[in-house]
């Protein structure tokens, strides 16, 4: 009983040590998440002020009309006059309110004349950033590896816990950015608080939104998905790096002579061994979250692994369904040749599997 | 002829003995009180699921259950909550009052209301035994958004599917029986504007459930079609949209919400003008303004989809129309005050629930006010700045109102008084635990927590254990409510006719406990006129 105690004792404890207080919405970078504040913080006082004359009335009335302080019962049950005039005044007030609120909702829609386009696309559970204006740079952000280890891990935590990843967005600062915001399965909602850029990634559908951060602004920002969509709709966090306009020429050329020897790579026929090294990499990071580490799925919904009929089948079939996805199952035809050859081949044979080696040019002809 | 006399008597002198009474019964009066231990029951249940919510969300990390369950356990408290407990709490409320109210000898049409209630426990059933399936319960949140809800989801859908259905059949068999009841079997002295606050709200209230309900049952058979018949109405590889899930799901839920308010407003317009002694100020515009909300409610559904990628002119439109509610709600909200001002206040347990239900509600009418607002929802949307926002409006105000309408009406069903002392520490416990739970979300949603995540950002840490343990000392005054409500049944004091000093309305005129049949002859005009709301 004691030990019972101590540990429901230890399970209420505070939190305390590990947080800041953040009471109110964050201001923001962009011009959209300034007035977007703005119009919280203007809302916001008109309704204290509502509140503090209405609740204030309510207030003095339940004390001072009070049977047991000897009040005596009017009978009043009705008044035109002032019934018209609490219908009238917050009709104006709501008038002073939208007022402002078109005027912002009209700019944050504008998304014309934008320098460049980023497209945001969906998955369970990550994202994927296609940048279109720049030859097609293509990679996938999941949840960094420090917060996955930890999410179990009752003796600490990472700094930015569930906040990390592992290849962030790079945007450059001082540019008029287009974002297309898309799914590859169910919808999920991209959020960046400090920019006021939150939009639905609908499958089957583009939404836009638009965003321009300040030089002064470069840095590191961080948000999350905001729409339910599945088992780890809480592991799919967003992290933008801004950079300055030469540091991101800088990057997009590196990026650009990453993909030239990645492709270079896909050419060459591949050893089991590093095969099944590197899809260990991309099975972990891609695949474990449903299928489990250990080939056994988290939760029922999900097929296994271990001993899968896929797996230990014809290798065309299982490549078809991790490149074009079945049911539940994204599609992964967004990862490289040589990526998907080493997470198939190991899929077929781990956890005791005996599939067949699947090379990097079958994949690329399978596509 | 004697004989036959004699059996047509006994079939009037009072219900069956043992368990039949309950499953055969066609009268008003216990299938009220079944409704109410129903909603009771599943209030526990999803109390419990909300427990176990807040217990995963205690402690940044993973502690109690995975995320698939987690997502479980929110969806089903919703589903639980808004199906189980508010509205068949509410169906229970007017099943037994109405026809007091309105000087009827039952309900019109009987044996419909005894189906319409015993569909309900088998609905449960189903939607509760998904659990015990394989791929688990529906974890796609009580809005089940396509495509998560059918291509994504577990197989158990399609059991949750039929008992969406079996609940609509029964909300919109009980919307009828109380149209008919209202309009048919009023007291034939009793004009439309005679009727109490609460009988109004139910009208108006079933005519949102006959609207409503056919839509969702549309929006859950597209899904069964999708799911199962190779149909894509929410599907864009086959020509459907998934957003337009969301219209249809919105076109019957913020009428929904209504669905639950509106009674609630009923009560509070009963238990207030009682414990001020003094008539409710403003009778006719309280009438005008829960019609005028149930107008606006159906015109105003896409201000739950703000970022679903809406066109310029439907954002504003719905901003506009979202706006425009604030003012028959605030007339409501000024009329309570007016009937409270230079009144003879006493603050009995009813009283006090009603008045701080004007206080949270309003709270929660405010943040309402604020997310309507549609560039600002941008950055509350899906976050747990909502999800205190509707537990304002649904714990603090719909089942505050029960709360409150329970401990009222609770002498003229049981004949007994309850303990006030105990229902004073149940209030004050509630009041002070439920702001503990609720008031931090605010914070956390600002901060920037999105709602329906089984883990956090260590920044969130503080409130989510704050919210915690409010949550776990607001279970707990459940056990309270049970036992004042089990002791008033069993060991409470003999109640009179009428217990309350102001209290007006028909049902006060009948003896306590009510007999089985109340009002076998109609109440005349002169008792009418003297029970009536809004004269002195």
């Amino acid at each position: 009983m004691k030990r019972l105690i101590a540990l429901l004792g230890t399970f209420l404890i505070s939190n305390s040590a590990l947080a800041e207080w953040g009471v109110n919405l964050r201001e923001g970078v962009t011009s959209i998440s300034s007035d977007i504040y703005d119009l919280h913080m203007l809302i916001f006082w008109i309704c204290v002020v509502i509140a503090v004359v209405v609740f204030g009335v309510m207030i003095y009335s339940l004390f001072q009309h009070r049977k047991s302080k000897g009040a005596k019962a009017a009978n009043f049950h009705d008044n035109t006059t002032i019934e018209l005039v609490w219908t009238v005044i917050p009709i104006l007030i709501l008038v002073g309110m939208a007022i402002p609120a078109t005027s912002v909702m009209i700019d944050l829609e504008n998304t014309e004349n934008a320098e460049m386009n980023v497209k945001i696309t969906g998955h369970q559970w990550k994202w994927q950033y296609e940048y279109p204006d720049h030859g097609n740079i293509n990679f996938i952000s999941n949840l960094a590896e420090s917060s996955k280890n930890a999410v179990y891990d009752e003796t600490s935590k990472p700094e930015n816990y569930l906040l990390e990843v592992d290849k962030p967005l790079v945007l450059p600062a001082d540019t008029r950015i287009r974002f297309l915001f898309t799914s590859a399965d169910v919808i999920h909602n991209w959020w960046v608080p400090d920019f006021g850029v939150k939009q639905d990634a609908n499958p089957g559908f583009i939404n836009d939104a638009w965003a321009e951060i300040p030089a002064s602004a470069i840095g590191r920002y961080r948000g999350q998905c905001a729409e339910l969509c599945g088992k780890d709709h809480g592991f799919m966090p967003i992290v933008v790096d801004v950079v300055s306009k030469e540091d991101f020429k800088t990057w997009v050329a590196d990026q650009k002579a990453a993909r030239a020897a990645a492709e270079a790579s896909a050419n060459k026929t591949w050893t089991k061994d590093e095969l099944m090294a590197n899809g260990k990499k991309v099975y972990d990071t891609n695949c474990a979250g449903c299928h489990g580490v250990n080939g056994v799925a988290s939760v029922p919904v999900f097929p296994n692994m271990k001993g899968s009929a896929l797996a230990n089948g014809p290798a065309a079939d299982h490549t078809n369904i991790v490149l074009h996805g079945k049911g539940g199952m994204p599609a992964f035809k967004m990862l490289g040749d040589a990526d998907l050859a080493s997470v198939i081949t190991y899929e077929r044979n781990a956890f005791g599997n005996t599939g067949s080696v699947v090379q990097p040019s079958d994949v690329k002809s399978a596509r | 002829m004697t004989t036959a006399t004699a059996s047509h008597d006994d079939h009037h002198h009072g219900p069956e003995k043992g368990i039949m009474r309950w499953v055969k019964t066609t009268n008003h009066k216990d299938i009220g009180t079944l409704y109410l231990w129903f909603s009771f029951i599943m209030l526990l249940i999803g109390g419990a699921f909300a427990m176990a919510i807040r217990a995963e969300l205690l402690h940044p990390g993973m502690q109690v259950m995975d995320p698939q369950f987690f997502n479980s356990m929110t969806t089903m408290h919703g589903l639980i909550m808004v199906f189980g407990a508010i509205m068949p709490a509410m169906v229970g409320l007017g099943n037994w009052l109405i026809p007091m109210m309105v000087g009827a000898p039952d309900m019109a049409l009987p044996r419909m209301n005894n189906w319409s209630f015993w569909i309900l426990p088998f609905a449960g059933a189903i939607l509760l035994s998904t659990f015990f399936m394989e791929g688990g319960a529906p974890a796609f949140g009580w809005t089940f958004y396509a495509p998560l809800s059918t291509t994504f989801a577990p197989d158990s859908t399609d059991f949750f599917i039929f008992a969406i259905h079996l609940l609509g059949f029964s909300s919109i068999m009980g919307a009828i029986n109380i149209i008919a009841t209202v309009l048919n079997m009023r007291a034939p002295d009793m004009k439309l504007m005679d009727m109490p606050l609460f009988v109004w709200t139910w009208l108006i209230t079933s005519f949102l459930l006959i609207g409503a309900m056919p839509v969702l049952a549309g929006a859950v058979t597209m899904m069964l079609t999708d799911r199962n018949f190779g149909t894509s109405f929410f599907d864009a590889a086959g020509g459907g949209d998934p957003v337009m899930f969301q219209h249809i799901f919105w076109f019957f839920g913020h009428p929904e919400v209504y669905i639950m308010i509106l009674p609630a407003f009923g009560v509070v317009s009963h238990i207030i003008p009682t414990f001020a002694r003094k008539p409710l100020f403003g009778y006719a515009s309280m009438v005008y303004a829960v019609a005028a909300i149930a107008f606006l409610s159906y015109i105003v559904w896409a201000h739950h989809m703000f970022l679903t990628g809406m066109p310029i002119a439907g954002q504003l439109y719905f901003m506009y129309a979202t706006m425009l509610i604030a003012v028959p709600t605030g007339v409501k909200v000024f009329n309570w005050v007016a009937t409270m001002w230079k009144g003879s206040m006493t603050f009995e347990a009813p009283m006090l629930w009603a008045v701080s239900f004007v206080f949270l509600f309003t709270l929660g009418g405010f943040t309402g006010l604020m997310m309507g607002i549609a560039p600002a929802d941008i950055q509350y949307h899906d976050t747990y700045f909502i999800v205190a926002h509707f537990h304002y409006v649904l714990v603090t105000g719909a089942l505050w109102a029960i709360i409150a309408a329970t401990y009222y009406w609770l002498p003229k069903w049981t004949g007994k008084m309850y303990n006030e002392g105990l229902a004073k520490v149940h209030f004050w416990w509630s009041v002070i635990s439920v702001n503990v739970l609720f008031f931090p979300m605010h914070f956390l949603g600002l901060a920037g927590m999105p709602r329906r995540i089984p883990d956090y950002a260590l920044q969130f840490a503080d409130f989510n254990w704050i919210t915690s343990i409010g949550g776990f000392a607001f279970g707990a005054s459940f056990i309270l409510f049970t036992y004042i409500l089990i002791d008033t049944i069993r060991n409470g004091k003999p109640a009179d006719a009428r217990p309350w000093e102001g209290a007006k309305g028909l049902e006060w005129t009948l003896a306590s406990p009510a007999e089985y049949h109340s009002f076998n002859t109609p109440p005349s005009r002169k008792l009418i006129e003297a029970e009536s709301q809004h004269t002195a």
